[in-house]
């Protein structure tokens, strides 16, 4: 239901390219120049499709120019959710940063901005 | 109530998420259903130097100074309902605030009727010469610098206590507990210990207090503040339930929210506030131990109920964290708007003239930093192009230095683009930006046995 189900060049006959905000929902925050974005699954049996297509190396191409460091990527299957650090995401960070998000609030729907490709009969709705 | 009987519930209610939260929600935490206890968190990271700042203009102050009247309207239904409050309103004058606060019970008669506890000793401003000397670098966690770097600069200094000094004046019979820089979580928690009899070694019992802690600290960004799944449905976010944990003696606890509020509890809800300001989740660090998030389950337990249990903890560390603040420098940011037609290219060239006439004044700064609101100021690139015929964008530059001088000389070059610059400006209503001073933030850790809690009951002056 209300799912956006395109046809890319990525995706094959037996996939669809779904954005995560479809699979997800995420909250995030910060710590000094760190954000962190925790994404969780809207459905338990979405998680294993997040943990095998949202990888550190995934989100950290994803934000490409929008963070100077690295992304590091914790897993808690007990609540269906991923949580990403994202190094030098927020221009110094606390007070320092000049901003609008000094302090990574919104970086929680900027990654469910991404695309994934999933099974074609995978029921995300 | 009899500390330490098993099959108890003890229900802790949380009525501030931070120094600024809405001055309603306690009240209706006291007012809108049975609680023992009203948890109220008001520091963040930034909020100690503010406060230190006005403590140096005024001995008395230093405190969340709104906390006083906001006691003024609680105590009267608290020592009623004999609901014992936890807040770490002190900042870094917790005795002057609880002071404060019992003249305020005093003059509604109620001084007689209630203790005021005060927990000290995270203030190490005036030891930190001592402790260098010693030999504690108290290096940046996040950069290893030696504090060395920035000592002359320095604003405050607290170490982040835990539960057990609070658990202390909860013993002492306190029913008003005012701290300085206690976490967040050690006000939840502290009333578990004591309700319950927890040992300093029940390293799971005190996991699962600090993940109600958790949860409680950021007020109804767990109860459906903030929450992204079905938010349009959400209901009455006018009168938002605040969170209450009603926690029983194992560690298990449901999240719930009072009856005819406003707000949603959700596995959804509570699963996003948990993993808010998350770092590694299998290792919490605590004054009181270290928690595993991986560990614990959610379940639905009823109409806006959520069970949480299963949470396994590990021994604390020896270290205390330190929130050093420090002088760094200044910033200003600025900002106007440009009307279609064209917005976005307006708005940029202004950008490159603003950039143009500040390298031509020869001023330097650290970072200049430029976003087009409604464009790109929240998700970057990934927004993608504007559609060309877009209404309005806002040109938002921020400069930083570390010495004033370029700053206050940016703030005078935002206005002049009005007449001076692209066509269709406006959105000047509030005068030049203003420029601010940064104060830093400087995370250290400190060896546990340095450290000296002290708690103490304000009586009145004699």
């Amino acid at each position: 239901m209300g799912v956006k189900a395109r046809r890319r060049a990525g995706a094959s006959g037996t996939t669809k390219r779904v954005r995560l905000l479809d699979l997800a929902h995420a909250r995030s925050g910060d710590k000094g120049d760190t954000a962190n974005v925790g994404i969780i699954a809207r459905r338990p049996e979405l998680y294993p499709v997040l943990e095998r297509e949202v990888t550190a190396t995934r989100v950290a191409r994803h934000f490409a120019g929008m963070i100077e460091g690295e992304v590091v990527r914790y897993e808690l299957p007990n609540l269906g959710a991923l949580n990403f650090l994202l190094y030098g995401a927020l221009g110094g960070g606390g007070t320092l940063s000049l901003k609008t998000d000094a302090q990574g609030k919104v970086f929680s729907t900027a990654l469910l901005r991404m695309e994934i490709d999933v099974p074609r009969d995978l029921d995300v709705g | 109530m009899t500390p330490g009987s098993a099959d108890r519930t003890v229900r802790i209610a949380s009525g501030q998420g931070f120094w600024g939260d809405w001055l309603e929600a306690p009240i209706r935490q006291v007012e809108g259903g049975p609680i023992d206890y009203l948890m109220m968190d008001y520091l963040a990271e930034v909020t100690m130097s503010i406060m230190q700042k006005q403590r140096s203009r005024d001995p008395s102050m230093g405190y969340a100074k709104d906390f006083v009247p906001l006691m003024e309207r609680l105590l009267p239904a608290v020592v009623e309902r004999g609901i014992r409050i936890v807040s770490n309103a002190g900042g870094v004058n917790p005795l002057s605030c609880a002071r404060h606060v019992y003249e305020v019970a005093e003059a509604l008669g109620l001084d007689d009727r209630l203790t005021i506890g005060v927990v000290m000793g995270d203030d190490i401003l005036d030891r930190l010469p001592d402790l260098m000397a010693r030999g504690h670098e108290l290096r940046n966690i996040d950069t290893g610098e030696p504090l060395d770097a920035v000592l002359e600069r320095i604003q405050s200094a607290n170490v982040y206590l835990g539960a057990w000094p609070i658990v202390e004046a909860l013993r002492r019979g306190a029913d008003v507990i005012i701290t300085g820089r206690v976490t967040d979580t050690g006000l939840t928690l502290a009333p578990m210990i004591h309700e319950f009899g927890w040992a300093e070694d029940d390293w799971s019992l005190l996991a699962a207090g600090t993940v109600a802690g958790h949860i409680n600290e950021c007020g109804a960004q767990a109860t459906g503040g903030n929450c992204l799944v079905d938010w349009e449905t959400i209901p009455d976010l006018a009168d938002p339930g605040y969170p209450v944990i009603e926690a029983a003696a194992d560690g298990s606890f449901v999240v719930t929210k009072h009856p005819g509020t406003g707000g949603r509890v959700s596995v959804a809800s509570v699963t996003e506030q948990l993993l808010y300001e998350m770092g590694d989740p299998a290792n919490y660090i605590t004054p009181d131990c270290v928690v595993d998030f991986t560990s614990m389950t959610l379940a639905p337990a009823g109409s806006d109920r959520v069970r949480v249990a299963g949470v396994r903890g590990r021994p604390a560390t020896d270290s205390l964290k330190v929130s050093i603040s420090y002088l760094y420098g200044y910033k200003s940011v600025g900002t106007l708007v440009y009307a279609w037609p064209d917005a976005y290219r307006k708005a940029r060239k202004a950008d490159e003239v603003i950039r143009e006439r500040l390298r031509r004044l020869g001023l330097r700064f650290e970072e200049i930093h430029t976003e087009f609101v409604g464009v790109n100021a929240t998700h970057g690139p990934l927004a993608g192009a504007p559609d060309p015929d877009i209404a309005e964008v806002q040109l938002r530059i921020g400069v930083r230095a570390r010495e004033a001088g370029p700053v206050q000389r940016f703030s005078r070059e935002i206005a002049p683009l009005i007449l001076n610059g692209p066509p269709s400006a406006t959105g000047f209503a509030g005068g030049r930006p203003k420029v601010e001073e940064i104060v830093a933030y400087w995370p250290a850790l400190l060896p546990k046995d340095e450290i000296q809690p002290t708690v103490a009951t304000v009586e009145g002056e004699e």
